[in-house]
């Protein structure tokens, strides 16, 4: 089975063009092209397919909020190619037995790849260094490992960590946020908190942690990433380790570029996340790093939650939010519209750097004769709005509800398979 | 007024004398009776909800509700089905079912009224969330401070001690400058909380110099909690820097009143001489108490009548 893509704009640049896709890879690229089956893609922007280094799918363990199926089916529809499954499951993914079973249910699933993350520390405890080479080693040839959730908060674990994984060109992606200072914490420390009595999640929590981890990953050579980057001192922290010539990147969640902590002021926990909502000039930094590379890529984050862990008092509400479904539409909205990327650093920013940092094959790929076919279809002039219990996560805790977005995912195509055709599952 | 009374910010300047007047009359009503019950709110039910324990508030809206003739129904968290994991969510819809009027929460976590009022139709009133706000003590602090000094316009009140974790502070704070009183709040830089600096009022960390211009202190409890946090190094030191001791009181103008919100610790923010003595208005802050949560009850559930009715 063959398809052509008639009339597409190849990261929205240059003259609409026929992409033929046939045996999981392009085969050419041109006008007048043929296949099996075609889509009209007059005005539509071809991507490479997106990658995800930050996913929640909850299995195994909380298959009541997301399962591999559900969430990988959401991931497609959001245009992604290939996701990494946090590891923060019960049982936690820190062994090579979990990773290969999240793994083959990704392969079972069919609707994008699944690049399992391994936990760093044992149980996520952060105390004893898991198996990191056998998880390395095993089917599902983990690269990325992190304790997300939880801080790699002993500085010499931490440092083991980073060293250790140069052996098989790993990566620890830290969930950066110092306990101590962050205990009992609700949301960002500020004016806002101070109001609504929560208990302040100060910026300095994630700086702090992000100063000593890179300086660290510039002692050992290793290589850091960093998760979830939301304030504005951190993208500094960034640009100066980077000017250092360290080995670090860094990751920006959608919500951390359009949302702010004000929202708090509803005591709505679909807005209780970690790290926190920040403020606007928060927001304005990681636009301007994610904009100039600082910050090198956009990942989700996507947290799904039952919905009796989010329909509570804030404070006993659970923290996080979906994001794979709106993730595109909300770069869109905070960094394409605002003249801050084009669609062109869009792929890069969503499919190319994630993919490299994460040391997937055969995703982020160039859009050109030969390479895997793997890509995402974007109306750029589309608009829709959120409805929770129309998509495709179990759970629907997004906080965009009732919202409208721009731009939409029209198919997505896993080597050259559809797994989303007119923005519905294929 | 607005149909809940979540936050302290919800009531405008005319909202806030309406409640103190109205009180004010309810409470000249009630004292000239020899039986001290209104019919206003007969055939209405008012929910006490007590996730946190707290008699002394609790037993205040009881007494406030059943003054007005209001059937009343106390429901607390200990030994009913939210210690069984009932959400709040189920509570309020059981509420709900049961046709209650109006609901007074008082929760340990902040904002868990304003989660509330979205789930039930009926009013519901903060009786102190977390570490957020108790709109009510605010009111019944303002309604002393007028009696007390007959006006509150102008005003120098001073508010000492843990603001960080002060339901209490907050909503006096947002009354209080609402009426047009000059607050600054006076504690140890840790327990200010940061983003202070956005409040209506003013902040220091020195009690001494403050005190000389005070026309009332109101002294805030100090949580056991708090002293093991390292908030501070010890309560001596806490009481030698922040305490109202009999010294201190001696600098205060002859008029100047002292209150505290209860429970109070004698010897730690508060010298027991001065909780006793002719400044304190501590006694008469819990008496005012009743008057004005009938105020409030009575504004939110039969406020579309005009009259307050006649004693039984």
């Amino acid at each position: 089975m063959t398809w052509v893509l008639k009339s597409v704009l190849l990261y929205g640049e240059g003259e609409p063009v026929d992409v033929l896709l046939a045996d999981g890879r392009i085969e050419a690229i041109g006008v007048g092209l043929s296949g099996d089956d075609a889509i009209d893609g007059a005005g539509l922007v071809l991507l490479p397919g997106l990658v995800d280094l930050h996913t929640h799918l909850r299995e195994p363990g909380r298959e009541d909020a997301e399962t591999v199926e559900t969430g990988t089916l959401a991931a497609a529809l959001g245009g992604f190619t290939a996701v990494h499954a946090m590891a923060n499951t019960d049982p936690v993914a820190d062994t090579a037995g979990v990773v290969e079973q999240v793994w083959r249910l990704g392969l079972e699933a069919g609707h994008c790849d699944v690049a399992p993350v391994g936990a760093v520390t044992v149980g996520l405890r952060g105390e004893h260094m898991a198996e990191l080479g056998s998880m390395a080693d095993s089917a599902a040839r983990v690269r990325v490992f992190s304790d997300d959730g939880k801080c790699v908060s002993d500085a010499s674990l931490m440092r083991r960590a980073m060293e250790y994984v140069k052996a098989f060109d790993g990566v620890i992606a830290q969930h950066a946020q110092e306990p101590r200072l962050t205990e009992g914490a609700q949301m960002n420390e500020g004016i806002t908190s101070s109001k609504l009595g929560l208990a302040g999640w100060p910026a300095v929590a994630e700086e702090a942690i992000i100063a000593r981890d890179c300086i660290l990953a510039g002692h050992v050579g290793g290589r850091l990433h960093v998760c979830h980057v939301s304030t504005a001192g951190s993208v500094e922290l960034i640009r100066w380790a980077k000017d250092k010539g360290w080995d670090v990147t860094a990751e920006v969640t959608p919500h951390h570029l359009l949302l702010t902590d004000d929202l708090a002021a509803t005591y709505d926990p679909v807005y209780k996340v970690n790290p926190p909502l920040r403020t606007q000039s928060d927001v304005e930094a990681l636009r301007q790093g994610l904009a100039d590379g600082t910050i090198d890529c956009v990942a989700t984050d996507h947290a799904p939650h039952a919905l009796e862990d989010k329909e509570s008092e804030w404070g006993a509400a659970s923290p996080g939010m979906t994001g794979l479904e709106t993730a595109l539409s909300v770069v869109a909205k905070a960094m394409v519209e605002t003249g801050l990327l084009s669609w062109r650093q869009v792929a890069e920013r969503l499919s190319e750097t994630p993919a490299r940092i994460g040391r997937l094959d055969g995703h982020g790929r160039p859009l050109e004769v030969g390479e895997p076919a793997n890509l995402c279809l974007v109306d750029p002039s589309a608009t829709w709005t959120v409805d929770p219990r129309t998509m495709a996560t179990r759970s629907r805790n997004t906080p965009y509800a009732g919202d409208v977005l721009p731009a939409r995912v029209v198919a997505t195509f896993l080597r050259g398979r559809p797994t989303v055709l007119d923005g519905k599952p294929a | 007024m607005k149909r809940h009374l979540l936050s302290a910010a919800d009531l405008t300047r005319d909202d806030a004398l309406l409640v103190l007047d109205t009180a004010e009359e309810l409470a000249q009503l009630t004292e000239r009776a020899t039986v001290k019950k209104l019919p206003t709110l007969r055939g209405r039910t008012v929910v006490n909800l007590f996730f946190e324990d707290s008699t002394r508030t609790r037993t205040s809206f009881e007494l406030a509700a059943k003054r007005l003739s209001a059937d009343v129904i106390n429901f607390s968290a200990k030994g009913s089905s939210v210690s069984k994991g009932e959400t709040l969510k189920d509570t309020a819809l059981t509420l709900e079912a049961m046709g209650s009027d109006a609901v007074v929460i008082r929760h340990s976590w902040s904002g868990a009224p304003v989660n509330l009022a979205r789930w039930v139709k009926g009013s519901v009133i903060n009786a102190g969330d977390g570490t957020h706000e108790h709109p009510t003590q605010a009111l019944l602090d303002a309604y002393t401070m007028r009696q007390r000094h007959g006006r509150i316009e102008g005003l120098r009140v001073t508010i000492v001690g843990d603001v960080l974790h002060s339901r209490v502070a907050r909503s006096n704070v947002l009354l209080l400058s609402t009426l047009g009183a000059d607050v600054t709040l006076v504690a140890p830089p840790t327990l200010l909380p940061v983003g202070v600096e956005s409040w209506p009022c003013e902040s220091t960390y020195d009690l001494d110099a403050v005190l000389p211009k005070s026309d009332v202190v109101m002294m805030l409890r100090v949580q056991r909690e708090r002293m093991g946090a390292a908030y501070f190094p010890s309560t001596r030191e806490y009481s030698r820097r922040y305490g109202l001791d009999v010294r201190r009181v001696t600098t205060l103008k002859d008029d100047a009143i002292v209150m505290h919100p209860g429970p109070m610790v004698r010897g730690m923010e508060i010298a027991p001489e001065v909780a006793d003595g002719v400044r304190s208005t501590i006694q008469e802050q819990v008496a005012n108490g009743v008057s004005v949560r009938m105020a409030v009850l009575y504004l939110l559930l039969g406020g579309a009548e005009s009259a307050i009715g006649t004693p039984e």
